[in-house]
């Protein structure tokens, strides 16, 4: 019996060590200060509690099987071209929600065997079926059609990733948001102004060089009408900033080719810089084989003018004066010294493959996360504190063995958010209260076994037997049955929730622990020093 | 100490008066949330913007109202966060103000509202972020700094900010109050390129359409998964018949405690739907004990009336029944009376539904076995009682 309990006080004893290092680690000192530091290096605050701004934003997955399928019929026009067939015409009949629907029209009966091997060569990922009058119709067979899609998110969070980085962020949780459909979460700890660094996640940052073929018009009606109602095809309208000299916020649009001479791709760095006016300015440099292609390019085109194309916005126009190899400069608009940092970075962390749209944002100042883990602790004290002396003053001694118990369960439940690195948030505070009064209950539950067994005229040890024994079915149903809507609330909660879900978990984890081990051994220990016959203290 | 001795009450005797109880709560309930507040839900849920903002004097709502309204913003609530005295108020936009374009359009148009008598060409310290603060000190460069001058002034920036946060609640009304925890002459230099305005926004939340209606869904599943999980367990672990009346039951809770928050029309927000799926857990633990207990005394008294048995098993868990349900009252009455303004749904749930799930389980989810048995035995069905595996 002796040596029996030495073993249990041992097992009790090392997992008190072995939390309060999970909760601590090896602390500086032992001043309050210093323990607060330690424990608040172990466990991180959410950003309920720490202030910060938390995101869900939407891949514009689309975006990115558009791109495809501009690709595709770019491929099919070529190559119906060199094999002779002749066709009406090659679009996209409905952009927006079938973007990777193809509609070939026109195509004489003899060209159908030569199309159906160009799709099988050369577009491995459409299915071809043919309609009535001479009509294709090409769409992504399903399973590529969703790894696109996918690959656009996992490629988005990446150059978020990227960008965050070099923003110097510290601890950033970029990850896919599983509840929505193509969305991502961003949580940025102790950001106060989302502005900039929405802007600069939302930034598609698709730079190209492109030939101006006209501009710049007053608005794009102009432009039209300079063309007689008709744009060129292998032209494109684009927005882009006013004249030299003309008041930054006029319109200016611009006839360019479709066509880029350089894209996002043939970047190889970008570094802020200043034009020769002294303005603030983003200077890149291009790969090998895309500078090879610039220089194809210009040597072509000298005397004529190229716009360095951002986001399908015009940010400058030039003169080709002579052939350029591989550098080249993004100046005009009025850039600040910020915006070119940021701009350079951006282009340096790649494009996003897809737009971004903004479905939630929250911000939590500072002051107000000061303010909650002040009320919080302030709760979870107060709340101990009446659930701690209660059981002194019902049960007596066995109030004792129920405070230790419910101490060394708060104990073990921060020690297990320290070791698994959890996230403690304001409803995780709520949960850590919660679990002290319902981790009572299990004490309670043995407790009035005991009582009920000393009534019906048992001796103490056979009470406390009887008394464990019977209430130890009934505290496993009632924990399982918690922590299933606890695992419930993990998967579907984000961020507050979840870190309740947490706590609550971890806590009635440990609950089993100490109300029933833990106490069984304090019981023990006391009947062992009695006599036989003594009254319980119950 | 104890506080029952021996109970003996005929709980089942009174199983009309629990069942008026119950119905005449369920049918207010609903009542409100068909014709009266509906379901009220929370920004989370309906989507919109919710902006708190912190005054450094009593804010005059009517005043706010009509200077909102006159910047454009029309579909909006605002009322005071917590106490007046806290001086601060939150503003509750539409979701039709609240554009799929630029999510955050209405809290900017707010801010620009509030700020008035802007001296021209100043920033408001209030609600300047750590970066602008930064750039005016380094523009300045008020401590005539070398090299290190960008960590430097982020520190500084950092500290000016963390002082008007964490030390001034989040609204500085003086630059004085500055001194101390910031270098003297960056302090000296902030008034030449800042205002104070007489407000600070504390905390913003912007939830678009889109993802109001994706949580809604995912609200409505995990209720219903948590529920299903119960019956699952239960069926298991007892007969079936106690997972159907052991999920009546918390049915029962659940109704009520959101029929409550519509009633007293309070927003119910994520935090409250985490509340309502621990009180399935919780409301579950209550009838669980009572019909371990069952279990075990039909075992003991195969002679006896199941309702007899029920009472008795009812009778015996009652002191515990009680006890833990105080004493986790307690815990969550702390919380709702201490834990704060962003707690007080989450609070108000389990306080509302720890008093409903303890009673319930004491007399909707017993009488719903005894009124089961009844049923089988009056269809002429063997009359056991002994709805029991052992295991």
């Amino acid at each position: 019996m002796q040596k029996n309990l030495l073993w249990r006080l041992i097992v009790i004893l090392g997992a008190l060590l072995v939390f309060l290092f999970g909760i601590l680690g090896i602390p500086q000192g032992l001043s309050g200060h210093d323990l607060l530091k330690a424990m608040t290096d172990r466990i991180h605050l959410g950003l309920d509690l720490r202030g910060g701004t938390h995101l869900i934003l939407q891949v514009q997955v689309n975006d990115a099987v558009n791109v495809d399928a501009q690709n595709a019929i770019e491929v099919l026009k070529e190559q119906l071209n060199k094999h002779k067939i002749s066709f009406a015409d090659i679009s996209q009949p409905d952009p927006q929600n079938n973007p990777d629907h193809i509609q070939l029209k026109g195509i004489p009966p003899e060209g159908h065997k030569d199309l159906m091997d160009i799709a099988s060569e050369r577009l491995p990922e459409y299915n071809v079926s043919s309609g009535a009058n001479n009509t294709y119709m090409l769409n992504m067979k399903p399973q590529m059609l969703t790894d696109l899609k996918n690959r656009a998110v996992t490629q988005a969070i990446e150059t978020i990733r990227n960008r965050i980085d070099q923003l110097g962020v510290s601890e950033p949780t970029i990850q896919e948001h599983g509840l929505g459909q193509y969305q991502i979460l961003v949580q940025l700890p102790d950001v106060d102004d989302p502005g900039r660094v929405k802007d600069i996640m939302q930034s598609t940052a698709m730079l190209e060089i492109k030939q101006v073929i006209g501009g710049p018009y007053p608005s794009d009606q102009a432009a039209l009408q300079d063309k007689g109602g008709v744009l060129p095809p292998d032209a494109i309208l684009l927005p882009g900033h006013g004249a030299p000299g003309a008041p930054p916020d006029q319109e200016a649009w611009y006839l360019v080719s479709r066509v880029s001479a350089v894209r996002g791709k043939d970047l190889r760095d970008a570094q802020p810089s200043t034009d020769q006016n002294g303005q603030p300015s983003v200077h890149f440099t291009l790969t090998g084989e895309g500078g090879q292609r610039f220089y194809n390019f210009t040597s072509a085109h000298v005397d004529d003018r190229l716009a360095v194309v951002l986001d399908n916005k015009v940010q400058e126009v030039a003169n080709i004066k002579e052939p350029i190899r591989d550098t080249g400069e993004i100046s005009g608009g009025s850039m600040t010294e910020q915006q070119a940092k940021d701009l350079s970075m951006i282009l340096r962390s790649g494009a996003l493959p897809a737009g971004i749209k903004y479905l939630e944002e929250r911000t939590v100042g500072p002051s107000l996360g000061a303010d909650s883990i002040r009320h919080g602790v302030t709760a979870a004290i107060i709340g101990m504190l009446a659930v701690l002396i209660f059981m002194l003053i019902y049960y007596r001694a066995a109030g004792i063995n129920a405070d230790v118990a419910l101490l060394l369960n708060l104990v073990i439940l921060l020690g297990f958010m320290g070791y698994f690195e959890a996230v403690l948030t304001l409803p995780g505070i709520a949960g850590v209260i919660l679990t002290v009064g319902m981790g009572v209950d299990s004490n309670v539950l043995i407790f009035e076994r005991i009582r009920e067994e000393l009534r019906n005229g048992k001796t103490p040890p056979s009470a406390v037997d009887q008394g464990f024994s019977h209430a130890w079915i009934t505290i496993v149903d009632t924990h399982v049955t918690t922590i299933v809507s606890a695992a419930i609330l993990f998967i579907f909660g984000t961020g507050p929730v979840k870190g309740f879900a947490v706590t609550l978990t971890f806590g009635l984890l440990a609950n089993l622990f100490t109300a029933v081990f833990v106490s069984r051994a304090i019981f023990d220990w006391v009947l062992s020093r009695k006599q036989r016959g003594d009254a319980l203290s119950i | 100490m104890e506080f029952f001795h021996n109970p003996n009450f005929d709980f089942l005797g009174k199983k009309w008066y629990f069942l008026a109880f119950s119905l005449v709560f369920s049918v207010a309930g609903v009542w409100s949330m068909l014709f009266w507040h509906h379901i009220p839900y929370g920004i989370d849920f309906r989507g919109g913007t919710l902006v708190y903002v912190k005054f450094s004097h009593t804010p005059n709502i009517n005043e706010l109202r009509h200077e909102i309204d006159h910047a454009g913003l029309h579909n909006f609530k605002i009322q005071n966060y917590d106490i007046p005295s806290n001086n601060e108020v939150l503003i509750d936009l539409d979701v039709q103000e609240t554009s799929e374009q630029a999510l955050d359009k209405g809290k900017a148009q707010i801010i620009r509202t509030l700020e008035t008598n802007v001296p021209s060409g100043k920033i408001d310290l209030n609600n300047a972020p750590v970066l602008t603060i930064k750039q005016y000190l380094m523009d300045k460069d008020p401590m005539h700094l070398g090299s290190d001058a960008d960590q430097k002034y982020t520190q500084q920036a950092q500290d000016i900010v963390n002082t008007r946060d964490k030390v001034h609640g989040g609204v500085l009304s003086n630059f004085d109050e500055l001194k101390g925890a910031v270098d003297p002459a960056a302090v000296a230099s902030l008034p030449d390129g800042f205002f104070l305005s007489d407000f600070g926004v504390r905390n913003v939340e912007i939830v678009g359409p889109e993802v109001g209606a994706q949580l809604r869904k995912q609200a409505i599943l995990a209720t219903v998964y948590s529920l299903a999980g119960m019956l699952i367990y239960l069926g298991f672990r007892f007969e079936w018949i106690y997972g159907v009346a052991a999920v009546v039951t918390v049915f029962h809770d659940t109704l009520i405690t959101v029929g409550a928050f519509s009633l007293l029309d309070k927003d119910i927000s994520l935090t409250v739907i985490a509340a309502i799926l621990t009180l399935i857990g919780y409301s579950n633990n209550d009838t669980i004990v009572v019909f371990d207990r069952i279990r075990e005394n039909i075992k003991l008294m195969r002679r006896e009336k199941l309702s007899d048995i029920v009472n008795r098993s009812i009778n015996q868990t009652l002191s515990r029944t009680i006890l833990t349900a105080g004493l986790t009252f307690l815990t969550v009455l702390a919380l709702y009376l201490f834990g704060g303004e962003v707690l007080r749904g989450f609070s108000l749930a389990l306080v509302i539904g720890i008093l409903i799930g303890t009673y319930s389980s004491i007399a909707i989810a017993a009488p719903i076995l005894v009124a089961y048995q009844d049923w089988r035995v009056k269809k002429g069905k063997r009359p056991t009682a002994m709805p029991v595996r052992t295991r």
